[in-house]
């Protein structure tokens, strides 16, 4: 009883204060005065510093990428390549050549004009300057040039299809030739938002740029704040400390924001395929009738209705919807345990399942081991601290039967390609069609393509449990924010408050 | 006393010093390649082998850590990995945030525990004061984090009373900061103060079965008044010793309420450097962390002989 006592006790301390204090409200965003036209977006990752050219992650081009840094051309809501810097493009008729038009009047937050020469420096910079992989994307370029101040020539070593759409990317970011000093730290684009303040741990503020060449935000800034903790996320939008939650990190906890009258969901796709990936490389998952016995075994809508709420959508292969040779692939192994049982041909297997120790992984992973058990397959879990334990035994090392990982990567069907990525998934019928489909015409492409994610598929080169979903929340009355998490970045520049 | 303290300080010196080795070795054993790490999935082989000659990992572990070390006795805690920003300025930022929320902490543990455990001692036979020693029991049993997520739900969530999270520095809203520490202090405090009230109870109790108390009741003192008198600065002794275990344990446990409360202090530091393997920033704050702890000790120490004479 005493105990109560003082709880209560304290509670009317507590109460008193923020009495006190009252009116001040939590934090930004949530006053009602006519001038606080700013909105506090809640993240899971922080980055580790602004530089994307040289830190891997997720969180830097999230944050920077359309908002502070620009392109010549970026993507749209339905994942189509549409202008930005460049008013227009002339593809050539041999399709090696495109010829960019610039915008005119366009100005890097320094103050420095944006020009031609800021093209080719920048283009040139990904060969030279940058560390990560991903700038293998623009080794189809033989050459940049200027061919005046609003002009620049990009000359390919063959046609590709994946050149435009490496533009789109942070791989085609525009930087300014004064303003590559402190990347880490001192971001200088063109976009409608410049750095205000970053405090680390906590939160990155975007101001909007008021010398902006296009439409001018309505807000005046955006917050990015950072919660480690999916609950304290939570509670920031139930209590008014933020205004985003910019992706829900455990679906079942959407019912706390089931009240219409304050809060709205989104729901979108994004280019996430949930991948229980099978060890092409070694017994028992070298035999692709092991391999086709286990996604006989899962019943996938029953999975993604346990692990995942419900939210999401089955796709079968490794093609998001929003990809235009997407085909649902569903029905090519549909759940049928006593075909896997025929097909695993009465024997019995004990696999390693290496999984990455996240919410999603971890909820999935208990649902694959129970319906492998029923046809004979004992999977024994072992979560991996992620990133770094997971990245050195599976990934770098390839130690693992069956590990669950979202590929989050865009149009990332190509990892498939390379035999020494960890599926070791060795099929060079599958190269050809990518090699292909990147030189051929638009509709060659989607030929090739779509023949490739059928390939991957009667394979069974892995097994894809589902697509993940796009899920925000925010309070009543924010507008414009992004319903398909398909490109990097999220996109601020339409974000409002009504 | 003067020997006392110059020997004390030389163990203090020396455990330091034992505790760099130690720490180091443990991060030696982690495994992932920070490089690798930075770097991510997407890595070329030839970056990865710059940036380990750029951080220097390439080199034999001895070399590496006199180099460390080294720096740490000039005071330099090098450069981080993940951030390429100097990592002492982050550590001595995020210090003065954790020990805002430690010393908090503490002082509400004493609020709470000072006046209950005395009164638990002195009425010991009644109900209310067998009350408050049973509860403390119950008290705990309750982990900070878990008083954290109570104290969240009931204040932030249900009363919209005060912030969920979320620090707002003293220099830019003293009203707002004092708003954003009030629940982290009470879940640091009133799990630290159950703890600290059964010690305090016991201590008070010990020292009223002591024959000076008698003898000072015999000249005519109250109950109360000879305990004022003579009996709290001889209770206290024991208090202190435990006083300084329990800062040290304040201190694990800040770095877990930082999380649940998303305050930017040593622990959030430390959990983000542990995950991108960002070695040279984890060394330096379990460092901080180690000497702090070290500290508190030697502290402990001192005031004990100062507290008690027939020490010195």
């Amino acid at each position: 009883m005493r105990r109560i006592g003082i709880w209560i006790a304290v509670g009317g301390l507590l109460l008193s204060t923020a009495a006190c204090g009252g009116g001040s409200g939590g934090g930004s965003g949530t006053g009602g005065t006519p001038k606080a036209q700013s909105l506090s977006v809640g993240f899971v990752a922080e980055p580790a510093n602004l530089d994307f050219t040289s830190t891997e992650g997720a969180a830097i081009p999230q944050a920077l990428l359309v908002n502070v840094y620009e392109g010549l051309v970026k993507l749209d809501q339905d994942g189509k390549i549409v202008p930005l810097l460049a008013e227009k493009w002339d593809v050539s008729a041999d399709r090696r050549t495109y010829t960019f038009t610039l915008r005119p009047g366009v100005t890097f937050s320094s103050g420095a004009p944006f020009t031609a020469d800021d093209v080719v420096f920048s283009l040139d910079r990904v060969r030279t300057d940058w560390k990560l992989k991903i700038k293998t994307q623009l080794d189809v370029v033989d050459k940049v040039e200027k061919k005046d101040d609003a002009t620049v020539v990009v000359t390919l070593k063959r046609p590709s299809n994946g050149f435009l759409y490496a533009m789109a990317t942070r791989l085609g970011a525009m930087f300014s030739r004064t303003g590559v000093a402190d990347l880490p730290n001192k971001p200088v684009g063109t976009g409608p938002y410049v750095l205000g303040e970053w405090r680390r741990g906590d939160s990155l503020r975007l101001d909007a740029n008021p010398s902006y060449w296009g439409t001018k935000p309505a807000l005046s800034s955006v917050t990015l704040k950072y919660f480690k903790d999916a609950t304290a996320m939570n509670n920031a939008l139930l209590t008014g400390g933020i205004d985003v939650i910019s992706s829900v990190q455990a679906p079942e906890s959407l019912q706390q924001f089931a009240d219409p009258g304050r809060f709205q969901v989104i729901e979108g796709t994004t280019n996430g395929e949930v991948v229980l990936s099978m060890n092409n490389g070694r017994p028992p998952f070298s035999d692709k009738s092991v391999r086709q016995a286990v996604r006989h075994a899962i019943d996938h809508k029953a999975l993604l209705d346990t692990a995942w709420a419900g939210r999401g959508q089955l796709i079968g292969s490794m093609t998001p919807p929003t990809d235009p040779w997407y085909e649902d692939r569903t029905g090519d192994y549909p759940y049928d345990p006593a075909k896997a049982k025929e097909l695993l041909g009465g024997k019995t297997y004990t696999v390693k399942m290496r999984i990455p120790n996240l919410p999603y992984a971890v909820a999935s992973a208990q649902v694959v081991k129970s319906q492998l058990a029923q046809v004979g397959v004992t999977a024994d879990i072992e979560p991996l601290e992620f990133p770094a334990r997971w990245l050195d035994q599976v990934f770098t090392k390839g130690d693992y039967d069956l590990s669950i990982i979202n590929h989050v990567e865009p149009r990332d069907m190509g990892i498939f390609a390379d035999k020494s990525y960890y599926f070791r998934y060795d099929n060079p019928e599958f190269g050809k069609l990518l090699a292909a489909a990147d030189e051929g015409t638009e509709q060659e492409q989607t030929d090739d393509l779509k023949q490739a994610a059928k390939l991957l598929s009667d394979d069974a080169a892995a097994d894809w449990l589902f697509l993940f979903p796009n899920l925000i929340v925010a309070k009543k009355g924010v507008t414009g924010l992004p319903q398909n998490a398909i490109a990097e970045s999220f996109d601020f520049t339409a974000l409002a408050k009504q | 006393m003067t020997l006392y303290l110059v020997r004390r300080l030389a163990v203090l010196v020396a455990s330091t010093a034992v505790a760099g080795v130690v720490v180091f070795a443990f991060m030696a054993l982690l495994p992932g390649d920070p490089a690798e790490i930075a770097l991510g999935v997407n890595a070329t082989p030839e970056a990865v082998a710059e940036l380990r000659a750029r951080f220097g990992t390439d080199r034999p572990p001895a070399a590496q850590f006199l180099d460390w070390f080294g720096g740490l006795a000039q005071g330099d805690f090098g450069t981080s990995y993940v951030s390429s920003a100097p990592i002492g300025p982050q550590i001595s930022d995020r210090l003065g945030v954790t020990a805002v929320l430690v010393l908090g902490g503490m002082a509400v543990a004493l609020a709470v525990a000072v006046p209950l455990g005395t009164y638990a001692a002195v009425h010991h036979r009644d109900p209310l004061g067998a009350a408050i020693s049973a509860l403390s029991q119950v008290g705990i049993a309750v982990p900070a984090f878990l008083a954290g997520i109570l104290l969240v739900f009931v204040f932030a969530v249900r009363a919209q009373a005060l912030p969920s999270g979320g620090y707002v520095p003293l220099a830019e809203d003293p009203v707002e900061w004092l708003r954003s520490l009030l629940l982290p202090w009470l879940s640091l405090g009133l799990v630290q103060g159950a703890v600290l009230t059964r010690y305090v109870r016991s201590a008070v109790l010990d020292v009223m079965r002591e024959d000076y108390l008698r003898t000072a009741r015999a000249k005519g003192r109250g109950r109360t008044g000879a305990l004022w008198r003579h009996g709290l600065r001889n209770a206290s002794i024991p208090v202190v010793t435990v006083l300084g275990l329990q800062l040290a344990t304040l201190l694990i446990g800040a770095v877990v309420v930082e999380r649940v409360f998303v305050i930017p202090g040593l622990g959030d530091l430390l959990l983000n450097g542990v995950a991108g393997r960002d070695l040279l920033l984890v060394q330096g704050v379990v460092m901080v962390l180690v000497a702090a702890v070290l500290l508190i000790n030697f502290v402990v120490d001192v005031a004990y002989r100062l507290l008690d004479p027939r020490l010195r």
